[in-house]
């Protein structure tokens, strides 16, 4: 199993009606609430708690791009992973990811990846996202009928960057290029090991099956509710004849861990009620553009998404409902130990992204839960597939020697 | 109005409703495309030989990925006049109709008869932006559509029954195709630099807007009037944007009076 310690980088100064006065955390978030000076030491503390990670063991440390959003504060996550990667020397640096569709040119994300790559020693897992519509339409201005296209050809443009040894022309749709020569190259050779952060689009997963991509699915409401998204996934692996090794998916959960199941109630539950009530208020005008998601993918979930509108749920959830309803694994360690074997047996994953950063929770808390899971929690979850173990096609390939940052060679 | 599948050039395979004769007049439906009924075009075709083609991506119309581009909208408006047999018809377009219109008219100036745009799309007023339909809800449209909220519901919805959840999925579902469509003019922001080229239309020019229309305000009006020499407005009360279905009968009137 692979742990990554993620942080979404939430905005913790959200007022407590902060519901009841904007119709958005996302797209049109009052700029006035952003207070630089707060926001400087809110960076360093998140950024110290990614780097405190990689100590306690968590394999990789993760952060990912939202754009004008309170609770994701990284419309540039490829500048906090170049802070990681000169701070810390084990960890992969995760990377979920550069939406490709929103840079002009893509080439500029081969370029960014490759540095990420080439500072950390070969350390970089690259997420490529097709992005929320959030920030990829409504932020970044994409026509959501053409943004699938915009990205097919901005993955093509990238991996051909980072194979190809020989310069070549790009005559895209929405690039052109004359001379295209991916300056620096990734350390990883062909390239980084490529995680495809996906939401519900079917479409993801053949893609991910064609091209051995790790198919991620990144959700809010827990396993039980992932499961079915998963075991679509699954099939279709199954369908395609490839094996159906665990590391080819991955998921990321919400996580509180105290001494005691009471404890973990007594220390979290405010904060899981500012992630959920102020952090998920997006306005349902934001969530689904016509273009963005396609037909075959309506009409795959379409009934299920207006029969059972699970957003309109969030604010008002408890501690018990979100603990109960398996939205978060939280209580004690041996409590946690049990729901993420269900987890993950029952997702069939090989990698978790745990996210023990919630709303507004304090360092203190932060830390107190980050460690408990990694003393007490992971190592018992260590060795689930076991005739996987050596199975490292997802994994980092780092250089072995390595430069030490401040010791000049 | 008798319905008929005709094949462009390019590919695309388009549901024209027909009726009328005398001269030819094509008429370019808005982003929500043809509702179920449609008492102006039966009231024009009295009089005109009517056309109204449905875009790609809307009702039976497919080829919907063969148009990517405001050009590609715009020549594809030719493509369904040529493959009609038609020559030197009106144009009359709604809202995004409208825009594909006045862009026909733009680039093959000569072709067009008289040219009628109806609260047309494509222009951008910063002071006065146009709300961003991407981001309504669809039950918030009867309110930036219609001078009667609760009557145009009626005319947008043709009385389907939405409590019905399989009725309101299938709604939903053609809805995000047509809107998908549209996008590829309208999103993020319903301006392609139309109003570069609109010197270039030398038809006679019509323009008819709804005096309560919320979506395209009659200060856009005035704006294309600046744009296309000698363009007349006409405004017509206790309408909104969909002012051919709000006002039929005044609408039809004036449009006729017009082109005569």
């Amino acid at each position: 199993m692979k742990f990554t310690w993620f942080n979404l980088m939430p905005w913790p100064y959200l007022a407590d009606d902060f519901r009841e006065q904007n119709r958005s955390i996302w797209v049109d978030i009052p700029n006035k609430l952003y207070d630089p000076e707060k926001g400087h030491f809110l960076y360093n503390r998140y950024m110290d708690q990614l780097e405190w990670a990689e100590t306690l063991g968590y394999d990789a440390i993760g952060v990912n791009e939202h754009h004008q959003n309170g609770y994701g504060l990284m419309p540039s996550p490829n500048l906090i992973a170049a802070g990681l990667a000169r701070r810390t020397s084990k960890a992969a640096i995760c990377v979920m990811g550069n939406s490709i569709a929103l840079y002009n040119p893509p080439i500029r994300v081969a370029e960014e990846f490759a540095m990420l790559d080439v500072i950390s020693g070969g350390r970089l897992i690259a997420g490529f996202p097709v992005g929320t519509p959030m920030d990829t339409n409504f932020c970044y201005g994409q026509i959501p009928a053409l943004t699938r296209d915009k990205y097919a050809e901005a993955h093509e443009l990238i991996m051909r960057a980072w194979k190809e040894t020989e310069i070549f022309a790009f005559d895209g749709k929405y690039n052109q290029l004359r001379y295209v020569n991916c300056w620096p190259k990734p350390v990883q050779k062909p390239h980084p090991p490529i995680y495809i952060p996906g939401g519900g689009s079917i479409e993801t997963w053949d893609f991910c099956i064609e091209n051995d991509y790790n198919y991620s699915y990144l959700s809010f409401t827990g396993y039980k509710r992932g499961k079915e998204l998963m075991d679509g996934y699954w099939e279709q692996v199954a369908k395609s004849g490839k094996d159906e090794s665990p590391y080819r998916g991955a998921f990321a959960q919400t996580i509180c861990v105290g001494e005691t199941d009471a404890e973990a109630e007594q220390l979290y539950a405010e904060h899981l009620k500012y992630f959920y009530n102020r952090c998920l208020h997006v306005y349902p005008g934001f969530a689904d553009p016509p273009g963005y998601r396609t037909i075959k993918t309506l009409k795959h979930g379409a009934l299920s998404a207006l029969s059972e509108d699970a957003l309109s749920k969030f604010p008002t959830l408890t501690w018990k409902d979100l603990i109960d309803g398996r939205y978060v694994i939280g209580g004690s360690p041996e409590t946690v130990v049990q729901q993420m074997e269900e987890l993950i047996k029952g997702l069939h994953v090989g990698h978790v992204f745990c996210l023990l950063h919630v709303g507004n929770m304090p360092d203190e808390k932060t830390r107190h839960s980050t460690k408990l899971f990694a003393e007490k929690v992971m190592p018992k979850l260590r060795n689930m597939w076991p005739e996987w173990k050596d199975d490292e096609r997802w994994w980092i390939h780092p250089m072995k020697d390595r430069a030490q940052p401040g010791v000049s060679r | 109005m008798n319905a008929r599948t005709i094949t462009t050039k390019r590919g695309c395979k388009v549901r024209v409703l027909e009726a009328g004769s005398g001269k030819p007049l094509v008429f370019f439906h808005g982003a929500g495309g043809l509702f179920p009924e449609n008492p102006f075009l039966d009231a024009l075709a009295k009089k005109y030989h009517v056309f109204a083609p449905e875009l790609p991506g809307y009702g039976e119309s497919s080829g919907d990925e063969l148009l990517e581009d405001m050009l590609d909208f715009t020549l594809h408006g030719w493509d369904v006049v040529t493959a009609l047999g038609v020559e030197r018809p009106h144009l009359v377009g709604h809202s995004m109709g409208g825009m594909i219109a006045a862009e026909m008219a733009a680039v093959a100036p000569n072709d067009v008869a008289k040219l009628v745009l109806v609260a047309p799309a494509g222009l951008w007023i910063a002071e006065q932006p146009i709300p961003d339909l991407y981001a309504l809800l669809p039950h918030e449209y009867p309110k930036y559509l219609f001078h009667d909220p609760a009557a145009g519901l009626a005319l947008l919805t043709g009385g389907l029954d939405f409590s019905n959840l399989e009725v309101l999925a299938e709604f939903y579902i053609a809805n995000s195709r047509r809107m998908a469509m549209a996008g590829k003019i309208l999103f993020p922001i319903p301006n392609r630099r139309l109003s570069k080229r609109l010197y270039r239309v030398q038809a006679e020019t019509l323009l008819v807007w709804g005096a309560s229309d919320t979506l395209i305000v009659p200060a856009y009006a005035e704006r294309w009037q600046q744009s296309i020499a000698g363009a007349r407005l006409v405004q017509i009360n206790e309408a909104g944007h969909m002012v051919p279905y709000e006002q039929p009968e005044v609408f039809v009137s004036a449009v006729s009076g017009f082109l005569g």
